[in-house]
């Protein structure tokens, strides 16, 4: 293939992967009233209204929320599950293994679906309820995977050195299986929290009145009022999830585990 | 079995469905120094877990100093353990891996850091307390987890194949390291092992298993002089095993007059017995190599192979000539059927 073929697929791709980010940034800058590319003049002020929208703060609030929340139930949950699935010759544990990974293979719209019409209206609910469940199952997969891979690289007889010394089970599984598989918990704490956060087609099924994810209030705010500063929170929301997976990679080396 | 420290009682282990050592008796003394050998599965390593309290008997009793200990978890057995792999804690620095147990006991700072020292010095590692063990070699890794197990001061310290990860010369200081711990602390010692050459440096007495049962038992030189049966022979280099039907030498592909009577069903030879160069058989060489202090030849004879060492000194018989040997009673071993 000559240098040429390789220089314009590169740039293809690059335009493909980036070029959205970069349409949305710009859309944002615009000094015009309307949603537009390229923007009419530049001006920061659809910036700045984003954080004067009540709606907005109210869901970012309830996504920080399920983010967080919904991540460390899903890491209580995990990470005994992946301990359980690692150690225990258990019966079935493939079967279960995919169960697990469900919710990453079915599509998002069935689970809100089901979830909807099954959890949310016969057992009479609240959607924070909800959400918080549904984001806590979302996100479980993540959690199970991530921390089970750190775990495999971790020997048993690390804990039978342990117990020997003097340690209980609990105390071998805080004091020696915990410190050495960190990394993968904050791996899976990260995946699992920009998981949470971009969450669109289970949460569509999930509002209510004034409970609203903020992708999903994003979407509505847009079917009503079409300014740029639904560009300007994207771009926002982008560049927050970009520190976040580059503080970690810094931080831990993050791509290993993931 | 009054003075016996260590006494195990018709233990039976299993896995599941899977027998891995039904009945076993074995009374050992205190402070002796004692080789688990056999090959993989021989229960060897099933015994020394039940013997730390990491495997629960199904039958059976274990007595450590006088106390029942058969039920008590392997937290409160008092019992060192030296893993194969070391399994040392790769996120705690090498002091920290030695006071670890120190810590769980809660005993005070002063006497952690003491002890912790002490137990450092003792295996030669003084200078490496801020290390991780990532950060340290092989035999430096399998000292910091001998000194983790000997600061707590087990009644018994159990070594699962002690030389097996290291490099032959680092094995020979590790066994003079381990001799010597042994004979300043007093301390019991069981160590596992499948290489027969670590059991008779080591231990005062070798227990050969076999299939969860104990083939032979006693010091490395009766093993190795007289082993009772064509198992044990074969294991303690004992390469020529033939049985013994009325005048003749049987194998599966022939026959060879013995030329002297016997009483024993087998007759086995080391390859150093086997006289080469003069006597009444004669084979083709169908190998030959230089080892140093001798030559080994393989000899293909009416009974197979037939593996003999020639002094140095004698003409070297070329590959495919024949070559005359022999036999002889006096280094014979008589095994039991």
């Amino acid at each position: 293939m000559s240098r040429l073929a390789t220089w314009l697929i590169l740039a293809a791709t690059l335009t493909f992967l980036i070029g959205p980010f970069l349409i949305v940034i710009f859309a944002g800058l615009s000094a015009g009233e309307a949603l537009a590319f390229p923007p009419q003049g530049l001006s920061l002020k659809w910036y700045a209204k984003v954080f004067t929208v009540e709606s907005f703060r109210a869901s970012f609030a309830l996504s920080m929320f399920l983010a967080v929340f919904g991540t460390l139930a899903a890491l209580l949950i995990g990470i005994p599950a992946a301990y359980a699935l690692n150690r225990y010759d258990l019966p079935g544990a493939e079967t279960i293994r995919t169960i697990v990974a469900a919710p990453i293979i079915v599509p998002g719209i069935i689970v809100g679906l089901a979830l909807l019409r099954y959890f949310v209206v016969p057992l009479n609910v609240t959607i924070t309820l909800a959400l918080f469940v549904t984001h806590t199952a979302l996100v479980l997969p993540y959690a199970v995977r991530v921390v089970s891979s750190s775990l495999n690289n971790l020997r048993a007889d690390m804990e039978e050195a342990a117990v020997i010394l003097g340690c209980t089970r609990l105390q071998a599984f805080t004091k020696v299986v915990l410190p050495n598989i960190r990394g993968g918990i904050l791996a899976a704490f990260i995946l699992g929290f920009v998981a949470s956060f971009n969450e669109v087609p289970a949460s569509l099924f999930l509002s209510g009145p004034g409970v609203r994810t903020l992708p999903i209030d994003m979407l509505s705010y847009m079917e009503i009022t079409f300014d740029p500063s639904v560009a300007a929170l994207s771009a926002l929301l982008a560049f927050m999830s970009v520190a976040i997976v580059f503080l970690a990679e810094r931080l831990l080396g993050f791509s290993r585990y993931v | 079995m009054s003075d016996a420290f260590v006494s195990l009682a018709g233990l039976t282990l299993s896995y599941g469905e899977t027998v891995a050592v039904p009945d076993l008796d074995l009374d050992i003394a205190e402070g002796e120094l004692i080789a688990l050998l056999g090959p993989s599965g021989c229960g060897k390593t099933t015994t020394m877990r039940a013997i730390a309290g990491l495997l629960t008997p199904a039958r059976g009793r274990i007595v450590i100093d006088g106390e029942d200990v058969t039920r008590t978890p392997a937290n409160k057995r008092g019992i060192g353990l030296v893993f194969q792999s070391y399994a040392l804690f790769p996120h705690l620095s090498a002091f920290e891996n030695v006071a670890f147990g120190l810590r769980l006991r809660k005993r005070p700072e002063a006497e952690i850091r003491a002890r912790a020292e002490a137990g450092m010095a003792t295996v030669g590692l003084t200078g490496f307390e801020g290390r991780r063990p990532a950060e340290m070699s092989g035999g430096q890794q399998q000292r910091l987890a001998l000194a983790r197990s000997l600061v707590m001061e087990p009644k018994v310290l159990l070594l699962d194949e002690p030389l097996s990860n290291l490099d032959a010369r680092l094995r020979l200081d590790m066994r003079n390291e381990l001799q010597r711990v042994q004979k300043d602390t007093g301390i019991t010692m069981v160590f596992v092992t499948h290489d027969q050459s670590e059991a008779l440096a080591l231990a005062d007495r070798i227990v050969l298993m076999k299939d969860g049962r104990i083939e032979q038992s006693g010091p490395p030189a009766e093993l190795y002089a007289e082993p009772a049966t064509r198992f044990a022979a074969d294991f303690m280099g004992f390469e020529n095993i033939f049985g013994v039907e009325g005048p003749d030498l049987v194998s599966e592909t022939g026959r060879l007059p013995l030329g002297y009577p016997t009483d024993s069903p087998i007759l086995a030879w080391r390859p150093d017995g086997v006289a080469v160069g003069a006597g009444p058989h004669s084979g083709r060489v169908t190998a030959s190599s230089f080892a140093g202090g001798h030559r080994e030849y393989v000899i293909d004879c009416p009974l197979g192979r037939i593996k003999a060492n020639a002094p140095i000194d004698t003409a070297e018989v070329p590959l495919g000539r024949d070559i005359a040997f022999d036999l002889p009673q006096a280094t014979a071993r008589p095994l039991a059927a």
